[in-house]
């Protein structure tokens, strides 16, 4: 065991410090948050910096334009670029960190060449459409219809919690092509365009007042079969593939956002039974961090990360919805004002952590059967 | 950068463990701490480890299996004073002054080694005299009511006092951290057999909930005590206070919960004495008293900045 990096991940942390420092004051001032063509511009401004410096699709294979990083360097690059309170992935999440993994995996090679590039520069912005009103937890009994009509898929149904729907140019969509099978055999994972004609996309507000969901109405919209990825049916394997390109570093920016957080309110602290809790948050999440290190460590050694990947996110979740309860007791009255006070905020946004990406309980369920062995719920 | 095992550091684990299995089965671990345990232990190897040139990592990695095997006796206080007392070794840290003190396994010891602010003392055993508990809170930790400690031979200063709190809290972590593990083993194996409503318990979701979050609380404490250890090994790096307190509390915290959690699980049976999970929660408390409680570290400046 060893907490020291390499001297070349030193030298790629330097390198990336060195540019962080050089590029972070010439950006425009972030547009308000609500203003999502100007936050699209912004995001992908940031991509297309990222790209041009050679950092865009760090863990992108180099044959797709990406750097090839070790989980080691994903995770030196996550870590420096948060704490230097730069641009989050922002818009460029799904087509970064899901759909274009998802291509390099599955895709065609016309489908991988025509997005590919220009998720990475920053041209392209995803969404994502798996989840609907009736399949949350149970997504896999989703209901969207794909018909085929010749050469082309007719889609009706509505999906929800589609992150930046309103300003994408495509969508990772799940859709039944086949209502007769079992239910997870008979889902197709398709390329959706956007602007095509029958897509109404109708903002969610979610209880921080924000709108980056969206719920999508789909009305006999054509896609053609070429954009399917994947075969026939086979969706709900094509959309499990992705997961393996985070290689355990999926909470790194959180975790440092979160530690940086916990020094925000330390001097705020006055009460000694705050103050305990505010230990025992440092050490549950410091605790959390070199989980992420063991994660990326048995990434780095087995392909994978074991199982401190698999509780990470379950313990994140909670722990950061435990350290948001303690923000507002210690904040007391002034905690009666959001105006932008981030520790305020902190309770509302961690709401939605134990909810989203597999809820706590579902993440449970998955732990006690995968890993510990228990028998499975029904399915 | 990398907190998983090396493979010398797995065969250490696997060697342990299972050195531990052949002679230490539960019957004998019911049975307590003896000089034959003592001797058993000091020929593996135990108690030697910094000697032999293993690093904290490592150390820490062979107390995980201590745990794991609810071995008694005064483990962290004979790997300290591994060299520098001899005979069977005990230990107090930072008793309060003036305070009729608890001392642990005192029939079996040598020596008694005290930690306080000014140093490290050593005491003979057997010129300490106190009441042996009739009910320990562990059957396995037998404590006696000491008047007095009386003096001893100082054999470290100060800084040395400080550095022992600091190995003693990683180890006794490792230790607390192999009991979470355990626990949660012989809860999930329960569990899979124990049928009620004509379906083994484990496949209710009430159950697999403690479980898997037992499993978490397991995985969580044994990033923090490798990470702890880690730091040990190379102290010139910022935050080896902040990395032992944190593997101390959340080990601490796991072994607890995680004793509650399979007492739990085992329901009625969790409330026997046959059943082995009470020495395991009861250890966890006992460890909870050394080296600085949970609450002791969650309160420090190792863990807010004041």
């Amino acid at each position: 065991m060893e907490l020291r990096y390499s001297d070349a991940e030193e030298e790629f942390r330097a390198e990336l410090r060195t540019w962080l420092v050089a590029t972070l004051p010439s950006l425009p001032p972030e547009p308000p948050r609500e203003a999502w063509v100007e936050r699209r511009r912004w995001d992908t401004d940031w991509q297309r910096r990222l790209f041009e410096a050679g950092y865009a699709g760090l863990a992108w294979p180099s044959e797709y334009g990406g750097r090839g990083a070790s989980p080691t360097e994903q995770l030196v690059f996550l870590e420096e670029t948060t704490r230097a309170r730069a641009p989050y992935v922002g818009v460029n999440f799904v087509g970064t960190l899901h759909a274009g993994p998802t291509l390099i995996a599955e895709g065609t090679d016309e489908q991988k060449s025509a997005h590919l590039p220009r998720i990475l520069r920053g041209d392209e912005v995803w969404c994502q459409g798996f989840s609907e009103p009736g399949a949350g937890s149970d997504l896999a009994s989703l209901r969207t219809r794909a018909e085929r009509d010749g050469d082309h898929y007719v889609l009706n149904g509505q999906k929800i919690w589609c992150s930046f729907g309103q300003i994408a140019d495509f969508g990772e969509f799940l859709v039944r092509t086949d209502p007769d099978a079992a239910k997870h055999r008979g889902i197709s994972w398709l390329i959706l365009p956007m602007d095509a004609p029958g897509i109404e996309v109708r903002p969610l507000r979610t209880v921080l007042g924000s709108s980056e969901f969206s719920e999508v109405f789909l009305t006999d919209v054509r896609v053609p079969v070429s954009n399917r990825v994947g075969a026939e049916n086979d969706g709900w394997r094509v959309t499990n593939v992705t997961l393996s390109f985070e290689r355990g570093t999926a909470f790194v920016s959180e975790l440092v956002d979160t530690l940086r957080l916990i020094e925000d309110l330390a001097p705020l602290v006055t009460d000694a039974g705050h103050r305990r809790e505010l230990g025992r948050c440092t050490a549950e999440f410091d605790g959390l961090w070199a989980l992420t290190k063991r994660s990326v460590s048995q990434a780095a050694r087995h392909g994978a990360p074991g199982t401190a990947g698999m509780v990470t996110k379950l313990a994140y979740s909670e722990a950061r919805q435990r350290f948001g309860e303690l923000c507002l007791r210690v904040l007391d009255r002034d905690a009666l004002a959001i105006d932008g006070n981030e520790l305020v905020e902190e309770r509302l946004r961690t709401l939605a952590l134990t909810i989203a990406a597999g809820a706590s309980q579902i993440q449970r369920n998955i732990i006690s059967e995968r890993v510990l062995g228990l028998p499975r719920e029904p399915r | 950068m990398d907190l998983e095992l090396s493979d010398d550091q797995v065969a250490l684990r696997d060697g342990i463990a299972s050195m531990l299995g052949g002679r230490f089965d539960i019957a004998r671990i019911r049975a307590g701490f003896d000089r034959a345990m003592w001797d058993e232990l000091g020929a593996a190897g135990v108690f030697s480890l910094g000697a032999d040139g293993f690093g904290w990592a490592d150390r820490v990695v062979v107390f995980e299996q201590l745990g794991v095997a609810c071995v008694p006796g005064p483990l962290v206080a004979g790997s300290l004073a591994n060299g520098l007392v001899d005979g069977i070794v005990g230990g107090i840290d930072r008793p309060s002054p003036g305070e009729r003190a608890f001392v642990e396994h005192l029939d079996a010891l040598d020596h008694v080694v005290v930690l306080d602010d000014d140093g490290v003392w050593a005491l003979d055993a057997r010129a300490i005299t106190g009441d042996l508990s009739p009910w320990p809170l562990d059957p396995l930790t037998p404590v006696t009511r000491v008047a007095a400690l009386g003096s001893g031979e100082r054999i470290g200063d100060a800084a040395l006092a400080h550095a022992w709190v600091r190995h003693g809290a990683a180890l006794t972590a490792a230790i607390a951290l192999g009991l979470a593990q355990r626990c949660t083993d012989l809860a999930v194996e329960y569990a899979a057999t124990r049928e009620q409503f004509d379906r083994p318990i484990g496949s209710f979701q009430a159950i697999k909930h403690l479980l898997a979050d037992m499993l978490v609380r397991t995985e969580l404490a044994r990033a923090a005590v490798y990470a702890a250890g880690a730091h040990l090994d190379d102290p010139d790096l910022p935050g080896l206070d902040r990395a032992v307190a944190g593997a101390k509390v959340l080990a601490g915290e796991a072994a607890i919960a995680n004793g509650k959690s399979a007492t739990q699980v085992f329901g009625g049976m969790g409330f026997t004495w046959e059943v082995d999970v009470h020495l395991y929660l009861k250890r966890a408390w006992v460890l909870d008293t050394h080296f600085g409680s949970c609450d002791h570290w969650s309160d420090s400046p190792a863990l807010v900045t004041p």
